[in-house]
């Protein structure tokens, strides 16, 4: 587990290299535009599922530490003209902080009062952003972009390699927990939270740690916003459709393991990027909506829970 | 700014005049997460739903009370089925029902918005009547007809609801259902098929508040968002289940919205249902009128 | 007899007008064995809740091993020594029978400091010691009623408790399973460990216990060996509603 060349960490390494290879001497400019988007919602999924998997808390608030992680970024590049790392350093620690403060008010009570209270933090952040003119309002602020790091040609490519490093790190800390002493506890305190409190585990600490981490890994991905965009505005940064698309992703996928949020995250933000190009954008939350009804009342272990019955079938349709 | 008690004086009458309409709309999640304890996120794309069939019966010319009132027994079908399902799906298998059937309302609420973009268009949708574009005198002051009127409704719906609870055989059943499931079984009630009668009862009442909504001001389906806050923070601040609570809190939360409305403008009224939320959350968990 | 290892002194609770405890004080000594019985809603699982962390006492103080107690989180208390098994099983649903079993020993015994494998091996003795082992592997969500308290008991040994309450660890088996749970129970005391039994049937725990004391309403209305506690005309009152 903790050598270098283990397979994860192989296939970590290279997905990498891959990315950079790809970002230095690919040839379709759209391809990173979109590829960034699909890795984007990787790091969403997986985010969500550190709480929302591993220990049972559903999010829905997703597009509220996305949005203020992109806020973070305009603020601190407009005051100070931080560069991008730093911002997206500043979005974590702002997201995590506001992770750990939701949680510690809400999550003494039941699952579905931190799942409202997170819808609570979309609407608020947003109607404060709305009313801040300094980050533009209602209507937004237009950004210069600074020229690409070397050795990328354009900034997209740039953000593309950026957004794949913080995927895998993103994976890399949920694969982390869930096989560590942290996700047993986390399981524990999911499947019955008084049981697993009188086995020793500290369940509001460990649940704070979650929302902490899932938090600041969800501003993450989204610091880097402003700067994809050269735009920034409330109404499309605090969109529902994150929330949607980071917890469907990870349902869809499969929420037991860490390979779940990724596969349906790749799947789902590849579809939207299709559906919405040929059909239409409201078509794709359609189909994401349905899928995931679909998912949680027929395949509730997701794709990942699918695949393990087709390779098994005679464990699972054997004892009752 | 400029204080004015006239100003605040109107501000708390209109406050009063739209909580009582808050109260209304809620009173359907109240009975479906405050009594039943079913994770309804959907309840208020069901009301949005609800305005837009109103909509739909309005552009053939019915009224839109008429509308509502008809859509009640549609809608209480469509309860029975929604909670039939939830129940076949998520309770009856018992194991993790919190995050699936969270992720179930969730994606049931996205379906019809989508559903309603797709078939009237993202633009705002009003209906016409006589009483809608009129409004009283009293002073200085006019009070528009409409929101009178959705208040007469809304308090007669409380007040029906109350009575059915505390009065009625089933009313007790379900009430009792909350309590104790299985005293109820021992009674030889069926605890699922209270339940469902009652989300049905609680989603035929939304079809009429529904139909409230639009005649008090014109909808788009992207309008449930913001009455997550403002549905949950009345059945949160009323106290779980609360049928009186749930006129309290309505209030409480129509005279801030309003009040914050006139003085800090539209742009921050959104925000007030789901501040007061997180508070409530924060501090008094239990509502204002719970145990 | 020996130095005391819990001291409960005027414990109450209650839950908005109901009084479920009043003034409850138990005391009880390093290796006992203790049983505690009352009518339904007498207040027993109450009180051990309260001693467990579950809930928080309103009134009192609970002293375990010279430490008060009352203000602690459960899973400190079971640090402290104090495990639990629940009236209706709790397994880690999601988790096999062994690895409800890591839980307590990675959080309570070892804490993040041992061999994942060793772990392991301590989780297939303490199986082994229920006659758990040859489901190690089984879904926990797959057992049958007598195992499923087996593992209860299982998993509270495994946090390595100094006091294991047993919440009504037999209702519902059948005789030989009552006495192949009464026979674990003793071999745990015989070890060492205090035993609070929770028990509806009577002839266990009355078997079992050197000291018994009888809720009703949330009082203790009578206390002192299995056989005065049989006789006694307030216990028989409370049971038979004489």
């Amino acid at each position: 587990m903790r050598r270098l060349a283990s397979p994860f960490g192989i296939g970590a390494a290279a997905t990498v290299v891959l990315a950079g290879v790809l970002a230095l001497g690919g040839a379709n400019e759209y391809f990173f535009f979109a590829g960034y988007v699909v890795l984007q919602f990787v790091v969403l999924a997986t985010a969500w599922n550190i709480l929302g998997g591993y220990a049972g808390y559903v999010n829905f608030g997703t597009a509220a530490f996305f949005g203020i992680g992109a806020y973070t970024s305009v603020l601190l590049f407009k005051s100070l003209g931080a560069p991008l790392l730093v911002q997206m350093a500043a979005a974590a620690v702002v997201t995590g902080l506001l992770g750990f403060g939701t949680g510690l008010l809400t999550l003494r009570l039941r699952g579905i009062f931190y799942s409202i209270a997170t819808v609570a933090v979309i609407f608020i952040a947003e109607t404060l952003m709305i009313n801040w003119r300094y980050v533009g309002g209602a209507t937004g602020l237009q950004l210069l972009r600074p020229a690409p790091m070397l050795p990328f040609e354009t900034y997209t490519r740039m953000l593309f390699f950026i957004m794949a490093v913080v995927a895998v790190l993103a994976v890399a800390i949920a694969r982390y927990i869930e096989i560590s002493w942290i996700g047993r506890g986390l399981r524990a305190l999911r499947d019955t939270e008084e049981a697993a409190e009188c086995s020793g585990v500290p369940t509001l600490r460990l649940k704070l740690l979650a929302c902490t981490i899932s938090g600041a890994l969800m501003g993450v991905a989204g610091a880097p916003l402003p700067m994809y965009l050269s735009f920034l505005e409330p109404a499309s940064s605090f969109s529902l459709n994150y929330s949607v698309v980071a917890l469907a992703g990870a349902i869809i996928g499969g929420t037991a393991h860490w390979l779940g949020p990724v596969l349906g995250a790749i799947l789902l933000a590849s579809m939207q990027q299709i559906v919405t190009v040929t059909i239409s954008s409201e078509m794709n939350v359609l189909v994401v909506g349905v899928m995931l009804v679909v998912f949680v009342v027929a395949a509730p272990d997701g794709i990942l829970g699918l695949i393990r019955k087709l390779r098994r079938p005679r464990a699972a349709a054997g004892k009752p | 700014m400029i204080f004015s008690f006239q100003l605040l004086f109107e501000a708390i009458l209109f406050g009063i005049l739209l909580g009582c309409f808050y109260a209304a709309v809620s009173i359907g999640l109240s009975v479906a997460f405050g009594l039943l304890d079913v994770p309804h996120v959907a309840h208020p794309a069901v009301l949005i739903l609800g305005a837009y069939c109103t909509y739909l019966l309005g552009s053939y010319g019915w009224d839109p009370i008429v509308a509502g009132l008809a859509l009640m027994p549609l809608f209480f079908l469509f309860g029975i089925a929604l909670y039939r399902f939830y129940y076949e799906t998520f309770e009856k298998r018992g194991t993790d029902a919190g995050v699936r059937g969270l992720a179930f309302f969730f994606g049931i609420a996205f379906i019809i918005e989508v559903g309603l973009i797709l078939a009237f268009g993202v633009d705002q949708r009003l209906v016409e009547a006589e009483y809608i574009g009129k409004s009283l005198s009293f002073g200085e002051m006019r009070i528009p007809l409409r929101m009178l009127l959705a208040f007469a409704i809304a308090l007669v719906l409380t007040a029906a609801l109350t009575l059915y609870l505390s009065k009625t055989f089933t009313g007790r059943a379900i009430k009792a259902v909350a309590q104790d499931e299985a005293a109820l079984r021992l009674m030889g009630a069926d605890p699922v098929r209270i339940k469902q009668w009652a989300f049905g009862i609680a989603t035929g009442v939304t079809a009429l508040t529904g139909a409230l909504l639009i005649i008090i001001g014109p909808v788009e389906p992207m309008l449930d968002r913001v009455y997550i806050g403002r549905t949950f923070c009345v059945v949160v601040l009323a106290g779980l289940g609360s049928m009186t609570g749930t006129l309290a809190a309505g209030l409480i939360l129509g005279i801030s919205e309003s009040i914050v409305l006139m003085h800090f403008g539209a742009s921050w009224a959104p925000a007030v249902a789901f501040g007061l939320l997180l508070v409530v959350l924060g501090i008094r968990p239990q509502g204002l009128f719970g145990r | 007899m020996s130095e005391t290892l819990l001291r409960v002194a005027q414990v109450s609770k209650h839950f908005g007008g109901f009084n479920a405890l009043s003034e409850v004080s138990i005391e009880i000594a390093q290796g006992e064995r203790f049983g505690l019985i009352g009518p339904n809603g007498s207040g027993k699982t109450t009180l051990i809740n309260c001693i467990s962390g579950s809930l928080r006492n309103d009134g009192g103080s609970i002293v375990f091993d010279g430490h008060e107690i009352s203000g602690l989180p459960a899973f400190e208390r079971t640090r402290l020594g104090i495990a639990r098994s629940f009236q209706i099983p709790r397994p880690f649903s999601s988790m096999s029978v062994l690895e409800n079993l890591l839980v307590p020993l990675e959080y309570v015994v070892h804490r993040r400091s041992m061999h994942a494998a060793d772990t392991r091996a301590e989780a297939m003795q303490i199986l082994e010691s229920m006659s758990l082992a040859d489901k190690a592997d089984t879904p926990s969500n797959r057992l049958t009623q007598v195992e499923l308290r087996k593992l209860e008991l299982a998993r509270a040994m495994a946090a390595r408790p100094r006091l294991l309450i047993s919440d009504e660890a037999m209702a519902g088996l059948s005789s030989t399973e009552v006495e192949e749970v009464l026979a674990i129970l003793r071999k745990l005391n015989a070890s060492g460990i205090t035993v609070i039994m929770i028990e509806h049937i009577m002839r266990a725990v009355m078997g079992f216990s050197q000291r018994v004391i009888c809720l009703d309403a949330g009082r203790i209305i009578c206390e002192g060996t299995p056989e005065s506690i049989v006789r006694d005309p307030e216990v028989q009152k409370a049971y038979l509603g004489a």
